[in-house]
């Protein structure tokens, strides 16, 4: 492995960490300030003590979140210079503004959130949460535009002076469909991934006929949450899915292993290719779903990964621009089904609840908490798709990756970094899931007097 | 090339200025408060004053450390690509250390085994000290000239950042931020915590004032002379501002002593910035390889864009984060913090 392998290995291990804790943040923290708001409504003690509770996961889990951000911001200086100075005119821009707009204001109104419940009205103590809340949107729009930017680029030219990529339209930046369609599908997801964690958790307590009023609620809330934004997840995946047919279709070819182009393609099921011939041995297909899929017609064309390669091999010049097939397949494949399953959980909650036997449902209240798994499975795979099929490219059509990487750092550097990153990150996820395990048992607060809570909270 | 001050490269880089003069300014005392944490925190009750003086505003103040990132990325690319990569064991350690210190805080809390709290503890610690001594060393080096060649890429070793000159910026960093934080605990804090944080601060105010004076004289000697702005006035001020801190705080006037150690910290960073102007990294290599404003920087297009976001968005968050203080301006009062502490037993500080 040289300084590039490690250098793709430390991003998408780092990346990939720190989305574990964003999309949960994120969800839940709409989900608190949904109760927190209930409380405010209703003067409800149950609806304080749910928000207290619930709070209280998310800021654990926010922490990590946090400080595991920083390294996103910095690593593009540090592996990624030659990417730096070629994109910094445009793509700095997004980032910069996701710290001004974003980052101030949900670190600044969360530390009022926690330390104000005394020394705030409640009025103002609930809209703290809420901008904190508008705050993980406003960041979510900001990097995924950036995002958007590498995978569609729009409103730029290349200086034939400087070799730079320079900005000429911003505006075509921040409307850039691709923007829009990533923010759609992850922000929705993020409400899942809220939904999924106080399902499960509620389910576990529920199974135990422990606080059960407060979790029932809770289940409701996140139950009716979660199938409104699984159902959207779904619906913005497959705009998603037509769009990236157009604009990167090798991705989407590599995501259907379709080695050849095809008039009404089949939707593979399970397939086992052969990457060196460019064929597959195995493939169960729906005939002609692939085609239906993407193009909204029965016999509508899809390219194949050997037409598109011949193309691009004319015109950005010779090479592979085949992405790692197999990867992206089933990456896309757990992607749908945890989506799929996750719907499933909750029309079967909601279908109980209609029916008065959520609660007597033993084999639902025992299940479900493992579903908490299922966001996390379909948020990985679902970028790892994403990013995976762009390459071989950083900017698609525009800057390959392997030109992206730090010149002046050695692979000694590299791999110091990416083992140090590995082992912090290890120790901060083996707390991390201690803590969240430990507080999502344990009993919701009392509340002896209306918002009597200790000035300190650390 | 003279292009006078009035142009976008001159803005952006005068506002990297002030996000780093922000930045360690705010999150200067945060660090002091984690620095003294095994010094001044006797017991259980002390400690958690400590961090609860910092709690709802530290995560705001290292944003703006964030903010100043991207801003470097945004309107100085070539700036940030070499620094970033140029620094690159540096700002991994910084980096390591802010996250642990992150988590401490809000961990720290979470469980009763006695070991638990003691483990943050020293991860605030070290998260705190690290990054104290290791922000000097770096700016030091900015400004004495690192290896940078003719591509604008970094052509040194790690060892090349440990010279006698950035250490004694690292050394002047974690004086200044300790001190700092002492004086911050002073307005923060009463009874006996609040004594012991003004001796303490009276104690280091000495070597810290003979760290500022040794350092900028050295700054002095080390600067080109072609090259910066160098009004003599504002490090004279920062060594005026460090010096009457020992008198500020037996005269117990701690919030001019506060404002003193905080004056002291931004003259010295604009000193940095002017002494570089129009230079963000000149090269040791040759002058012919210094980065730039006008070399470094990003189009106009991308800079007026930005200029119009900042001037929106500043002031706003200025009033946000101002506002905070506002609210939190309140003393942690020992007694509150007792009868919310469970089992202070009043055990011995733990060793690091």
């Amino acid at each position: 492995m040289d300084a590039f392998d490690l250098a793709r290995w430390q991003f998408a291990i780092t990346t990939i960490f720190h989305f574990f804790f964003v999309p949960l943040s994120i969800g839940l923290v709409f989900l608190t300030a949904i109760m927190q708001t209930a409380w405010y409504r209703t003067k409800d003690p149950t609806y304080l003590r749910m928000t207290k509770f619930w709070g209280k996961l998310f800021l654990i889990n926010f922490a990590l979140g946090v400080v595991t951000g920083i390294v996103q911001e910095f690593q593009f200086g540090m592996n990624w210079s030659a990417y730096s100075r070629f994109v910094g005119d445009i793509f700095g821009a997004p980032l910069a503004i996701e710290g001004l707009l974003a980052f101030f204001l949900e670190s600044t109104f969360l530390g009022l959130w926690i330390f104000g419940w005394t020394r705030l009205s409640p009025r103002i103590h609930l809209a703290c949460i809420w901008l904190v809340a508008i705050g993980t949107g406003l960041s979510a729009f900001f990097i995924l535009a950036a995002n958007a930017w590498m995978q569609h680029p729009v409103g730029y030219v290349v200086n034939p002076v400087t070799g730079r990529a320079e900005l000429k339209d911003f505006f075509a930046m921040l409307t850039n469909i691709t923007a829009w369609s990533h923010f759609g599908h992850t922000m929705l997801g993020a409400f899942v991934t809220g939904g999924m964690f106080v399902i499960g958790i509620s389910a576990y307590h529920l199974a135990r006929k422990h606080e059960t009023v407060l979790f029932r609620r809770s289940m409701t809330i996140a139950l009716v949450v979660s199938l409104f934004a699984s159902l959207g997840v779904a619906f913005s995946g497959h705009f998603q899915a037509q769009l990236v047919a157009k604009q990167q279709p090798m991705k989407t070819a590599a995501a259907e292993a379709l080695w050849e182009t095809e008039r009404g393609a089949g939707f593979s099921l399970f397939a086992v290719g052969d990457v060196e011939n460019g064929r597959n041995h195995i493939n169960v297909q729906l005939p002609h779903l692939l085609s239906v899929l993407t193009t909204n017609t029965w016999n509508g064309e899809v390219q194949g990964i050997n037409d598109i390669q011949a193309e691009y091999e004319q015109r950005y010049g010779p090479g592979s621009y085949i992405p790692v097939v197999g990867v992206i397949y089933w990456a896309f494949r757990l992607m749908v089904g945890a989506g799929m399953l996750m719907i499933l959980v909750s029309l079967v909650g909601l279908f109980l609840l209609r029916r008065g036997t959520l609660e007597t449902a033993r084999w639902f209240l025992r299940l479900v908490p493992l579903a908490i798994a299922l966001p996390y499975l379909a948020n990985s795979t679902g970028w790892i798709m994403t990013e995976m099929g762009r390459q071989p490219w950083v900017v698609f059509g525009v800057m390959l990756t392997r030109d992206a990487v730090s010149g002046a750092v050695g692979v000694g550097f590299v791999a110091t970094t990416l083992i140090g990153f590995t082992v912090i990150y290890g120790v901060l996820s083996v707390v991390d899931v201690y803590l969240l395990s430990k507080y999502a048992r344990s009993t919701p607060p009392e509340i002896t007097e209306p918002s009597a809570e200790p000035a300190l909270v650390y | 090339m003279d292009h006078g001050y009035l142009n976008l490269e001159t803005l952006w880089f005068g506002l990297i200025g002030v996000l780093w003069i922000g930045y360690f300014f705010l999150e200067g005392f945060d660090f002091g408060v984690g620095i003294l944490m095994p010094f001044l925190g006797r017991d259980e009750v002390d400690r958690r004053i400590m961090v609860n003086t910092i709690g709802p505003v530290w995560d705001g103040n290292e944003v703006w450390l964030i903010v100043a990132g991207g801003a470097t990325f945004a309107a100085f690319p070539e700036w940030y690509a070499t620094l970033f990569s140029g620094f690159y064991l540096a700002l991994f350690l910084i980096l390591a250390a802010l996250i642990f210190r992150g988590v401490a805080f809000e961990f720290r809390g979470k469980d009763k085994h006695p070991e638990w709290a003691r483990w943050w503890d020293r991860a605030i610690f070290w998260g705190s000290a690290l990054p104290a001594l290791l922000w000097g060393v770096a700016w030091a080096n900015i400004l004495r000239g690192v290896p940078i060649d003719t591509h604008k890429e970094w052509a040194g070793s790690f060892f090349d950042l440990l010279n006698p000159y950035a250490l004694l910026g690292g050394a002047t960093s974690l004086l200044l931020f300790t001190l700092h934080g002492a004086v911050f605990l002073t307005l923060r804090t009463d009874t006996e915590l609040q004594i012991r944080a003004r001796r303490i601060a009276r104690t280091l105010a000495v070597p810290g004032s003979l760290a500022v004076l040794g350092f900028l004289t050295w700054t002095f000697f080390n600067a080109r002379d072609n090259d910066g702005i160098v009004p003599g006035v504002v490090p004279i001020g920062a060594i005026v501002a460090v010096v009457g801190v020992e008198w500020l705080l037996r005269e117990k006037l701690d919030g001019w002593a506060f404002l003193a150690t905080g004056m002291c910290i931004v003259l010295i960073t604009a000193t940095f910035f002017l002494n570089l102007y129009p230079r963000v990294m000149p090269s040791s290599i040759g002058a012919a390889n210094d980065l730039t404003i006008w070399n470094a920087s990003s189009t106009h297009y991308t800079l007026t864009v930005m200029t119009w976001v900042a001037l929106i968005f500043t002031p706003l968050v200025l009033l946000y984060q101002g506002w905070t203080y506002w609210v939190f301006r309140k003393r942690i009062r020992r007694a509150d913090v007792e009868k919310s502490t469970p089992g202070n037993g009043g055990e011995a500080a733990s060793p690091i």
